[in-house]
């Protein structure tokens, strides 16, 4: 009996002792050294070579893109892309979309598109996650109701402290509620500005804020009712659109000269008159 | 021959057995302490040599993140309580009245019976967040004039209700059906009614039996409470989301995800007293 007890014992050390030497290599075990990139100065370091891969959200609103399809290139925010992928040197035939949710692309991570545009604006938040480029259009941040809703004939921010005010959660429309309007229940988030329009066409909530053209083509076509209350005027409420871009992204400064150059150049301003003149002007709310 | 049973003095090898034992749990004692500091040092090591290592712990265990973030998602907690208060109530009253439905034998009940299987079947088919969305926008978007503005909270609950009774009434229809024909015939045989036997006999001992998975629906709904957030409501989950929006870090995430699971943690501790207490009460046999 004493034989079989001390030769158990002895094959439990051996094991014992075999793992914790195990672990121990696995943890002294470092990993191989980064792969030094090759240097090609000419070519773009696209996700995928020779195409330009372009991200926007599901569905693309109008005047963003018209009828939920980038690829015809109508709309602002399309007509823009394909201008920047000419500037950069990419045909039409070139440029691949990919749709992602708001959230997703503005997130930290590596990124499944080279730039993405989705009324993104530029904070100093979203920088320490994501590179912008320079901005393509500056917009306010517009309040919208239905009709006969304790929100319809605000003027002032005051008029809108006690009401529920709702956007989309992580979005600068959120965050203008929370600072300028701070109203009095808090505000409501919701996953995406459809859910946040369901909720004011629900009438759960009294008012809704998004950009300027958002607001302006929300109300006129997809909200039965739907009247804009009127424009956030603040400091934190000027709102600069950029691309986004993968932080330390290879193309940020060619990007952003070419944004740069189609601004120079007048196409930014052709584009604003062709895609979004119907979309400027709605009274200030004090 | 006569020992002096009033002092027993056990021999000295009964004296050499429980020195052995004592030595012997001492040894194992030590042993498990070293083995334990010893795997911990491993892991310890291991993790904190792990290149990355650093990006992870700025990115998920960010300590002023966490720090700013904490009212809102301490305030999103106390949202979700509040719901989870109000539904466990309502979800066992009318998963328990659901279950009832389906035990009535009277032929004159069967609508009732038929009523209750077609619903259970329905709802636990049907995924919690369609029901969300559907009672959380779609009933108030009929605009009925008499119902006025139904708060977010309310909505929330009545949704995970309907959901969740569909579970717990099977649960309970299980508990009720286990329980021994005898006990039921005996109780009608003693003279009350089918209502009394129920009441008195059948679901007394059908819910001790049955608690253990109640609780678990419990602690299951205690988190999908988090999903009422989807309607606008801002709880832990939101709130989390917010302020993973805001500073760019994943900490807060990680933080609501500790204080749910602090939160699962005493109900889970809890329930197994209780469970513990109710079995050795059935198991110790009828005292009358």
């Amino acid at each position: 009996m004493s034989i079989t007890t001390s030769r158990l014992t002895a094959f439990r050390t051996a094991i014992s002792s075999a793992i914790v030497a195990g672990v121990l290599a696995i943890a002294g075990c470092s990993a191989p050294a980064e792969p030094v990139p090759t240097a090609e100065p000419e070519a773009l370091q696209t996700i995928t070579a020779g195409k330009l891969t372009i991200g926007t959200g599901l569905p693309a609103y109008e005047p963003w893109v018209v009828g939920d399809a980038p690829e015809s290139g109508e709309g602002f925010e399309a007509a823009v892309a394909y201008a920047v992928a000419e500037q950069l040197g990419f045909a039409p035939e070139d440029v691949v979309w990919v749709r992602t949710t708001f959230d997703e692309a503005i997130q930290p991570g590596v990124k499944n598109f080279d730039f993405n545009l989705q009324q993104y604006s530029i904070t100093d938040e979203r920088k320490a996650s994501v590179d912008f480029s320079s901005p393509y259009y500056e917009t306010t941040q517009t309040v919208i109701t239905v009709k006969g809703s304790k929100a319809d004939g605000a003027t002032s921010i005051a008029d809108l402290k006690d009401l529920v005010i709702g956007a989309a959660t992580g979005t600068t429309s959120f965050t203008a509620i929370e600072e300028i309007i701070q109203p009095t229940a808090g505000a409501s988030a919701f996953n995406s500005n459809d859910d946040a329009k369901a909720a004011l066409a629900a009438g759960q909530i009294d008012a809704l804020v998004v950009d300027l053209p958002t607001a302006l083509y929300l109300t006129a076509v997809e909200i039965d009712g739907g009247t804009i209350v009127g424009q956030i005027s603040g400091a934190a409420s000027g709102d600069q659109f950029g691309l986004v871009l993968d932080k330390d992204s290879p193309l940020t400064a060619a990007v952003t000269a070419a944004v740069d150059a189609l601004r120079e150049d007048g196409t930014l301003a052709a584009l604003e008159a062709e895609w979004l003149a119907d979309y400027a002007g709605a009274p200030v709310l004090q | 021959m006569t020992q002096t049973q009033s002092e027993y003095e056990p021999s000295a090898i009964e004296h050499a057995r429980r020195s052995f034992r004592i030595q012997r749990k001492r040894k194992s004692t030590l042993v498990a302490i070293a083995s334990t500091l010893l795997f911990s040092l491993v892991v310890a090591i291991g993790l904190v040599s792990t290149p990355g290592w650093e990006r992870v712990t700025e990115s998920f265990f960010n300590i002023e993140v966490g720090i700013e973030a904490f009212p809102r998602i301490l305030e999103g907690i106390w949202l979700n309580l509040r719901v989870l208060f109000f539904t466990t109530i309502s979800v066992v009253v009318f998963g328990l009245l659901l279950a009832l439905l389906r035990t009535l034998r009277n032929p004159v009940f069967f609508p009732l019976r038929l009523f209750a299987h077609g619903y259970v079947d329905f709802f636990r088919g049907l995924p919690l967040i369609i029901v969300l969305y559907i009672v959380g926008f779609g009933i108030p978007g009929l605009r009925l004039e008499w119902l006025g503005r139904i708060p977010v909270e309310v909505l929330g609950t009545v949704a995970l209700t309907l959901t969740y009774s569909a579970y717990v009434s099977e649960v309970f229809r299980a508990g009720i059906e286990s329980i021994h024909p005898s006990q039921r015939l005996a109780a009608r045989s003693l003279g009350l009614s089918y209502g009394k036997s129920m009441r008195l006999v059948v679901l007394p001992q059908a819910i001790r039996r049955v608690a253990p998975p109640l609780m678990n629906d419990f602690v299951a709904l205690q988190k999908d409470v988090g999903l009422i957030s989807v309607l606008g409501a801002i709880d832990a989950v939101r709130g989390a989301q917010i302020e993973v929006a805001t500073y760019a870090n994943f900490t807060p995430y990680v933080l609501a995800g500790i204080l749910f699971v602090l939160l699962a943690i005493p109900t889970v501790r809890f329930t197994d007293r209780i469970s513990a207490k109710l079995a050795q009460r059935e198991q110790s046999g009828s005292a009358l």
